[in-house]
């Protein structure tokens, strides 16, 4: 028990709010608020921020962040977030989006915000799969990969290749920022909320758009344990996705390289 | 040396934590909490250097670490 | 106060930057072009923000963002591109947020023909997109009034913080008039207290609009549907000529209501008993002065619109039988004259006396 040399190293960030998650167990969604919480707490930005959220999984997302937040349609997040962002020139804005909502219905909005260089964030969660609607196939999804939509496993020739974002957006002039990371293990976690910190500094910075991509788990829909998906990540997004640091501003270089 | 606590009633027993630990300092309780999972406990507190890499994984922001 | 002769597009863009408007959302399409080309060039000369979107969609969510934020913010569009919007302006609704949309109307499908039209009433008035709401739908019939309604469309919205439609056509779009731009008070506006900037060492904001507890679902509803109906009570404008004794009322809106004025005139001079209603908002619908005109002397309603009867069903709706009603429509793009419609209001008001 508590003994009176010791210190607290670690503890809930402020940037969360006492609602607990309604996140299946062992999602990495909670991770991902989580860090992006860290982030804007020891930032010192929790009071001058607006978050824009998803529908996904992450829909109701707004009751455990800290902060204003602004809800948006499915894949709208990022107009709604350049609405906010010219309504308020200097808060920190970002957009809190999955595969669905990003890669499918609204890459239209994502992608015009990045090629804007609309000076916002955002924090891009693929889990290659849809998790609310229950385990529909996304355009992350894996070759092979089996989901309710893809119940014979993904076909190239059907359906194409899932899309990397990450490099897709890194090819895009007004996308200052864009990091690849993980959530399969503490590493990885450390590793995405070091990006996630350089995206939110790129913001800050005025340098542009900034995107951090976080491969994240499904255990739910990918019937895994929270341990197993963590490996399933690992395993196979991870080598099917660009990792690391694809673009830094060019003032600010000196991060690793993919 | 380290200790953490964990809230019991946000903790889901997804186990993230106890393969985090590369100490083996955690492990699942017999209990269960009012939402019905099986809540992780200190099992082995001596092991526990208090690293934080349990914490660093933990989705629902149950545990808080000292050293 | 200084007189400018300006387009209907161009008076409306001026009077919201009067009005305080500092942002505008908006993707190119005709008749409207003027709007947003008039707002890229003025805004930036008041602090604002012109951004050019993507795409329809995305205009509307960027207004979502802007109006979550607090700010006086528009958007100008045509036919198809106020389809586009329909998903976001149930959202607007929803969430109650108070933003201004333009609707400079064409014929439909939106593709090559750039003829007037009045199809848009439904979407108008019956939303277009899901769920359960109303839009204010504020209806000009030249360029003065709409210079003066797209204040009230501002003020309105705030104060019942809710979307406000201002429905237009190719026709006022690009007519010249000239226009004084006339300040309003805003002192009676509530405070956008609820606004996301960032909570500043106050409470947390969300702006959303879903609410997952069916009880406090429910009551939410209840307070909208509430509102709505104080709105249809007190909200309600119209511009009426000589209804105390006629025989027969004519309403009309917009383009087409502006030629039936004309007509009405006209016809009173060659001594029918003709009055005419033209609704200034769609919604709430003027029901008003149809049900002070049954009591007076109305024995018919003819119903003049450029499309093929949209309108008319509202105005049914609040005869509610206790008379005829008589439909005028020009379709396909073409315009009522003044002969056109007097020589119709000539055979009604015949017809309506010898029944009734
Ligand atoms: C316009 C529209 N179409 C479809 C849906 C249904 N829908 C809700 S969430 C979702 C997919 C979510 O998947 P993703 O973005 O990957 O997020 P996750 O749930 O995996 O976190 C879909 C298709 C919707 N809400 N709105
Ligand atoms: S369905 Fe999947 S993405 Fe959604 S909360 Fe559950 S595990 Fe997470
Ligand atoms: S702090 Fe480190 S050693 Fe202690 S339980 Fe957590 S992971 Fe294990
Ligand atoms: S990671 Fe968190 S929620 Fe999962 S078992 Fe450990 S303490 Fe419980």
């Amino acid at each position: 028990m508590p003994e009176a040399a010791e210190k607290c190293v670690f503890k809930p960030t402020e940037g969360l709010t006492e609602k607990p998650l309604h996140y299946c167990p062992g999602c990495s969604h909670g991770i991902i608020h989580r860090l992006i919480a860290e982030v804007l707490e020891e930032m010192g930005q929790l009071d001058n921020t607006v978050g824009v959220g998803p529908v996904g999984c992450a829909a109701f997302c707004e009751q455990y962040f800290n902060v204003d937040w602004v809800a948006a349609a499915h894949g709208r997040a990022p107009a709604v977030a350049t609405g906010v962002r010219r309504a308020v020139p200097d808060a920190v804005v970002f957009t809190y989006q999955g595969d669905g909502d990003l890669a499918a219905i609204g890459i239209a909005e994502a992608m015009h915000a990045a090629i804007r260089g609309e000076k916002i964030t955002t924090i891009f969660v693929n889990n290659a799969i849809y998790g609310m609607t229950g385990g529909q196939m996304a355009p992350t999804t894996l070759i092979g990969m089996k989901t309710t939509t893809s119940p014979y496993g993904r076909k190239a020739e059907e359906t194409g290749y899932p899309v990397d974002i990450p490099k897709l957006f890194s090819e895009i002039p007004g996308a200052a920022y864009v990091a690849s990371g993980s959530t399969d293990s503490p590493k990885a976690v450390l590793q995405t909320k070091k990006y996630i910190r350089r995206a939110f500094e790129t913001q800050l910075a005025g340098h542009g758009y900034s995107l951090v991509s976080v491969l994240s788990n499904c255990p739910t829909n990918w019937g895994l344990t929270p341990v197993k998906a963590m490996e399933w990540i690992r395993e196979n997004l991870v080598p099917n996705y660009t990792m690391g640091e694809l673009k830094v501003p060019t003032a600010a270089k000196g991060g690793e390289q993919a | 040396m380290g200790y953490v606590v964990i809230n019991t009633e946000l903790c889901k027993g997804c186990e993230l934590c106890i393969s985090a630990c590369n100490r083996g300092a955690l492990s699942l309780s017999e209990t269960q909490n009012r939402k019905g999972y099986q809540p992780v406990s200190l099992a082995r507190p001596e092991k526990c250097n208090g690293c934080s890499l349990c914490a660093i994984m933990c989705p629902d922001v149950a545990i808080t670490v000292y050293r | 106060m200084q007189k400018l002769l300006v387009k209907g597009n161009e008076a409306i863009s001026e009077a919201a930057i009067q009005a305080g408007c500092k942002l505008f959302f908006g993707y190119p399409i005709t008749p409207s072009n003027e709007i947003i080309e008039y707002m890229a060039r003025r805004l930036p000369e008041v602090g604002g923000h012109m951004v050019q979107a993507e795409s329809e969609v995305s205009s509307i969510y960027m207004l979502l963002g802007a109006a979550g934020a607090g700010e006086r913010c528009m958007t100008g569009t045509s036919g198809c591109g106020f389809s586009l919007m329909q998903e976001g302006m149930s959202f607007l609704a929803a969430y109650e947020l108070p933003v201004v949309i333009v609707d400079v109307a064409r014929l439909g499908p939106a593709l090559g023909n750039l003829d007037p039209s009045q199809g848009d009433y439904f979407q108008w008035t019956r939303g277009g997109g899901h769920g359960d709401y109303y839009n204010f739908v504020l209806a000009p019939s030249g360029v003065q009034e709409a210079a003066d309604l797209m204040g009230l469309a501002f003020d309105l919205a705030d104060q019942y913080r809710m979307p406000a439609v201002v429905a237009m056509d190719g026709v006022l779009g690009q007519m010249m008039e000239p226009v004084t731009f006339r300040q309003t008070d805003t002192a009676h506006l509530p405070p956008k207290t609820w606004a996301a900037r960032g909570k500043k060492g106050g409470p947390k904001h969300d702006v959303v609009g879903y609410i997952l507890d069916p009880v406090k679902a429910e009551r939410s509803d209840i307070q909208r549907a509430a509102r709505y109906d104080q709105i249809r009570a007190t909200e309600q404008r119209w511009e009426e000529i000589a209804l105390d004794d006629a025989d027969l009322v004519v309403v009309s809106f917009g383009t087409a209501g502006r030629v039936a004025r004309a007509a009405v005139r006209e016809a009173r001079q060659q001594g029918i008993k003709v009055g005419l209603i033209r609704p200034i908002t769609l919604w709430p619908f003027p029901t008003n002065p149809i049900a002070t005109a049954l009591t007076q002397n109305a024995k018919g309603f003819m119903v003049a619109e450029m499309n093929m009867g949209q309108m008319v069903e509202d105005v049914r709706l609040a005869v509610n039988g206790r008379a005829p009603v008589y439909l005028h429509r020009n379709m396909g793009g073409s315009m009522p004259t003044t002969e056109e419609l007097v020589a119709r209001i000539r055979t009604l008001a015949g017809e309506v006396s010898v029944h009734a």
